[in-house]
């Protein structure tokens, strides 16, 4: 167990510091949901549009899972270069181990970009987000981990695919959607309480969906990593 | 008679209907050097990569008697040299040898690092980027990635590539070592005369087959060569 946890530890820190080097993708992705948000409060102006407030939430998660899949995409390319892929499949590191690491990593960088947006999403579109941060911050974990997670496991799907880019997205769009969903939701139900939307169910829904992709992606990796 | 270090039976590697590998039966002696010779095509990388866990077997098997454990603990007893240079070029060499050194356990990993890097020549580019480096010192960097844990068994697809004549005679030097400790290695390499300077024994496969197996004498050292006289 300790010879897991430390390689858990190990892809994960080895992925962001690779990042962190250059930040490629965080600045990419930062800079893609800052334009879209600019956009959308363009398209849909919350100033003369009431009802948009209560779209907000859905156009923030949207423009979260759009940057998201900038991140997903990198997780594995990096490992394409040099072959390195074969170079994990080769060592004693296990596909839960490479999963988890991976994960964890990807979610810490959906994560970066969701907080970095977020208070630009309260000016374009008049939010006063602070006051709920507390409760909005689980979500936002909660959401990027599912994000995560199911990119994690397709992206090792797509790992050696030419068109990753593309086919990522395709395979991660309509299985993330009841995820989607429930972070829309919940943050709709946390930005305004008078909303009939209830927390709850939607916030179980979201955990469920993060403990079943999970669950399938240490389930499947060590074979999907065999078969790439 | 000790257990070989490797043993295959009854290998074979279909990619669709192409046949790449055909009933190989292959035993590597512990302690021993094994070329792995072959023209293009002939199937040397196929069976390294199987041999090193990196392709299942389309029929036949691989097992390694000498150092019988779990798949994971087996890993953990193998180092491969590759096409691929299996090192990031966002890390530095050090960072990169860290990393390996984390995935296989090594304990205290920083004076092996520095060991390694020492060796290799590479000590005082231990912070700069593999993204920088020559193809030379990516190899070196390879090779010290593929030996820092101290494999059992060594698999090296064409270890000689792109090294000067001191990293060349740094990997001889490094294979020596490994054979005075009962370690095994399979190479695979189009470069003759090193190959048989290297090994002790030869195996020559051609279109899939294993079409000799043998010591390596003074006549084939002389003349590299004459190994594909014996070719059908």
């Amino acid at each position: 167990m300790k010879r897991f946890l430390a390689h858990v530890r190990i892809v994960a820190l080895k992925d962001l510091r690779c990042e962190f080097r250059d930040r490629q993708v965080l600045n990419a992705a930062i800079s893609f949901s800052l334009v879209v948000l600019l956009m959308f409060s363009f398209t849909f102006d919350p100033n003369t549009n009431v009802e948009v407030r209560s779209l907000s939430a859905g156009l923030l998660w949207v423009v979260y899972l759009f940057a998201g899949v900038l991140v997903l995409n990198r997780g594995f390319a990096r490992e394409t270069a040099n072959d390195c892929l074969d170079a994990l499949v080769a060592s004693p590191l296990s596909g839960d181990a490479l999963f988890l690491g991976k994960t964890i990593s990807s979610c810490t960088l959906i994560l970066a970009v969701e907080l970095i947006s977020l208070p630009v999403f309260g000016i374009f579109f008049d939010s006063n987000w602070l006051p709920h941060f507390g409760r909005l911050l689980p979500v936002l974990a909660l959401g990027s981990w599912s994000f995560a997670a199911v990119g994690t496991t397709f992206g090792a799907i797509t790992a050696n695919n030419r068109l990753r880019e593309l086919m990522l997205p395709l395979l991660l769009f309509p299985v993330c959607l009841p995820a989607l969903v429930a972070c829309m939701s919940v943050t709709w139900g946390i930005f305004d309480p008078t909303a009939v939307t209830e927390i709850g169910p939607w916030l179980r829904l979201l955990i469920g969906f993060d403990i079943i992709y999970t669950l399938l992606g240490v389930l499947v990796m060590d074979t999907l990593l065999r078969a790439a | 008679m000790s257990e070989p270090a490797i043993r295959a039976r009854g290998v074979a590697k279909y990619f669709g209907d192409f046949p790449a590998l055909r009933e190989i039966d292959l035993d590597v002696r512990s302690g021993s050097v094994l070329a792995l010779l072959g023209r293009n095509g002939a199937g040397k990388t196929t069976l390294l990569r199987i041999l090193a866990g990196l392709s299942a077997p389309s029929a036949g098997q691989v097992s390694f008697p000498a150092a019988d454990a779990g798949d994971r603990e087996r890993q953990s007893r193998i180092g491969v040299v590759s096409h691929g240079a299996w090192i990031y070029d966002d890390l530095t060499a050090a960072e990169n040898l860290r990393f390996f050194c984390g995935l296989y356990g090594v304990a205290d990993p920083g004076p092996v690092v520095a060991t390694w890097l020492a060796r290799v020549g590479l000590e005082r580019f231990g912070d700069s980027r593999a993204a920088d480096f020559s193809r030379g010192m990516r190899q070196r960097l390879t090779i010290a990635r593929a030996f820092l844990h101290e494999p059992k068994i060594l698999l090296l697809d064409e270890p000689w590539t792109a090294l000067d004549d001191r990293a060349a005679q740094l990997l001889s030097g490094l294979l020596d070592q490994a054979r005075r400790e009962g370690r095994s290695a399979v190479i695979c390499s189009h470069q003759l005369r090193e190959a048989f300077e290297t090994a002790d024994e030869v195996a020559l496969l051609h279109r899939g087959r294993l079409a000799f197996r043998g010591d390596i004498d003074a006549g084939l050292r002389a003349h590299p060569q004459s190994l594909y006289d014996r070719l059908p």
